[in-house]
């Protein structure tokens, strides 16, 4: 399979073999195993995932829910909330990956992988892939405290799966731009500083906590402008019910754009990373 | 993957010609040429900032060079670096495991990396495991370990995959006496098995113990070279260094040393500024044949050490100088004994 197993006579030059899709699959699948066996090393890394959902949900519902949507409609904002919320957990874990990163990459670890016959790509594959995972908790667990909080799903489980994919497939989109930071900047600190700074406006600069029409008309058309503002009412109308053409058309380019840039840039940083 | 794949170039299983690395001003790697004959060890012995790291990296496809080719165990470093990264081993000063995992999870995922069957990789992990003996601490995360136990699970991860070219990137820098023995013994038994090694070192005595020829190179030229003998020969010994309990015994120490015509042993001199006799020596039995003289006499010793040539010294030896120059510096009030 490999130019390994294949027995070369003495002085014949070596012929440089291609790695194929099912090892390069296995290799994902091994170094996956690796986060996950570091989440198991400690556990304390997935409270992000575990305990955000339900601090930002019963937060805002009670905090702010009633100023926003009147005293007493609570449970109607929790419906406004939740497939906004579900936007925000992709954004905060794909942050999350990048200091991770970082710190990850400046261990000897990382030039073991990087001196094996692995496509480099996989070692960022894996932790996409078990982030993904991670993503996947958190909206279970925003989902479950949202239907605990009066929750209601008026299209269908399989609109609402559909609210779930594309919030995780934007997420992932998120990761490769994080990942790029993690691989640039210095220090894990720097890197939570700067995506820090990118994501306070980018969240509350969108439709996920409240409606955009009260607030004023610059805002409103950056808001208009701001994909996760795009995902937030793609997930609204996908749950709520509402016309979601236009709105998960626009994730999805924007996903594919934000992968199609950020994720050979990722790759190359990695490659040259010394 | 066994070693008859292993295609041949003329014996050699490292050949460099010509290499150059700058990182800005620095000239890293400054044209360097070196072999290292397959099944042999190479010591590549330089001071800190001489280029070692920059060459094992260049040699193991982390970094590309700027001038120059490479070739590995038959694969060019710029062309074939696929193939070249499944026909080496890489241990370096910074012990790279995956610390959060055990050491077992470490060798499998290693071995699943490089496509052996989740039994197979199974197998191997815990084959490993027993031969660098971290059976028992086979589930404890790496983390937990001592160095050298890290430096062995690393060892163990970099044979995993049955290289042919090994780089061992200042293997015991860092480690205690007793475990830079261990790790000496495990490179002597891959060596044995037929690896060929690819050795940096500060040390002129790991270089002793472990190459079969030496590159001596500095701010990124090579300076010196050939079989350790032929270096040796150049720098000379070790010192035997030993303290009289009283100082004022010095010079009668160093007369009853002299005049004892110990096998090999030219002679002693007191150095009375640092209170010890300095005594050339250059095998473990004249050490002994001293010592047991000083009993016989009934000296009583405050202390003896043995003393190697420094790098510096082995600098101005290689480079044409005395490497006594240094010595003499370091005692100006050197006094020679009449024999």
């Amino acid at each position: 399979m490999s130019a390994a197993t294949v027995s070369a006579p003495a002085t014949t030059p070596v012929r440089e073999g291609r790695i194929g899709l099912r090892a390069n699959l296995r290799h994902i699948g091994a170094l996956a195993r690796r986060n996950l066996l570091q989440i198991k090393a400690d556990p304390e890394s997935m409270f992000d995932a575990l305990l955000m959902p339900v601090i930002f949900i019963l937060l805002f519902t009670y905090v702010f829910g009633g100023s926003i949507a009147g005293k007493g409609h609570e449970k109607e904002y929790v419906n406004y909330l939740v497939p906004g919320l579900m936007a925000m957990m992709g954004l905060n874990i794909a942050m999350a990956v990048g200091t991770g990163i970082n710190d990850d990459f400046k261990k000897g670890v990382m030039d073991r992988f990087r001196t094996m016959p692995i496509a480099r790509s996989s070692v960022l594959i894996a932790k996409i892939v078990v982030e993904i995972g991670r993503m996947l908790v958190a909206t279970s667990i925003l989902l479950g405290m949202g239907f605990a909080l009066g929750l209601s799903v008026s299209t269908s489980v399989f609109h609402l799966l559909a609210a779930v994919a594309l919030g995780l497939t934007f997420g992932a989109s998120l990761m490769w731009i994080f990942i790029l930071l993690g691989l640039t900047m210095k220090t894990a600190q720097a890197v939570q500083g700067v995506a820090m700074l990118v994501m306070m406006p980018l969240q509350f600069g969108s439709s996920i906590f409240a409606p955009t029409t009260k607030m004023p008309g610059w805002l409103e058309s950056f808001t208009s402008y701001n994909p996760l503002s795009n995902l937030a009412d793609a997930s609204r109308n996908l749950i709520n019910g509402g016309p979601v053409a236009h709105s998960v058309w626009v994730t999805l380019a924007w996903s594919a754009g934000i992968t199609i840039v950020t994720a050979p840039l990722a790759v190359a940083k990695f490659r040259k990373k010394t | 993957m066994t070693r008859n794949d292993i295609p041949r170039s003329d014996g050699n299983a490292v050949e460099v010609r010509g290499l150059v690395k700058h990182f800005g001003e620095t000239k890293a790697l400054d044209g360097v040429d070196l072999d290292v004959r397959e099944g042999t060890v190479l010591g590549v012995l330089g001071p800190n900032g001489a280029g070692k790291t920059t060459l094992v990296r260049v040699l193991s496809t982390l970094i590309r060079p700027d001038a120059g080719s490479a070739r590995v165990a038959g694969c060019d470093v710029l062309t074939q670096p696929r193939e070249l990264r499944r026909r080496i081993g890489l241990t370096g000063q910074y012990a790279s495991v995956d610390e959060k995992l055990a050491g077992f999870e470490n060798l499998y995922m290693i071995g699943r990396l490089l496509d052996l069957s989740r039994k197979d990789a199974r197998r191997r992990a815990a084959e490993m495991l027993e031969r660098f003996s971290l059976t028992e601490a086979a589930k404890r995360p790496a983390a937990q370990y001592s160095g050298g136990m890290r430096r062995r699970l690393d060892l163990a991860a970099s044979m995993i995959g049955r290289p042919s070219v090994l780089y061992l990137d200042e293997p015991t820098t860092g480690l205690d006496p007793r475990t830079r023995n261990e790790v000496w013994a495990e490179v002597r038994r891959m060596v044995g098995e037929g690896t060929t090694v690819l050795l940096t070192t500060q040390y002129m005595e790991e270089a002793e113990q472990l190459a079969d020829e030496l590159t001596v190179i500095d701010r990124g030229r090579v300076i010196a070279g050939g079989r350790v003998e032929e270096l040796k020969a150049k720098i000379g010994g070790r010192t035997l260094q030993i303290r009289p309990a009283d100082p004022a015994e010095l010079l009668r120490l160093a007369d009853a040393v002299t005049r004892a015509g110990l096998d090999g042993i030219a002679g002693a001199t007191a150095d009375e500024a640092g209170g010890v006799v300095n005594v050339p020596i250059v095998s473990d039995a004249q050490l002994t044949a001293v010592v047991a003289l000083l009993g016989e006499h009934g000296f009583a010793l405050a202390g003896i050490s043995t003393h190697l040539p420094s790098l510096d010294e082995v600098f101005l030896a290689v480079t044409g100088q005395k490497a006594s120059a240094t010595a003499a510096q370091d005692t100006p009030e050197l006094q020679e004994v009449a024999a």
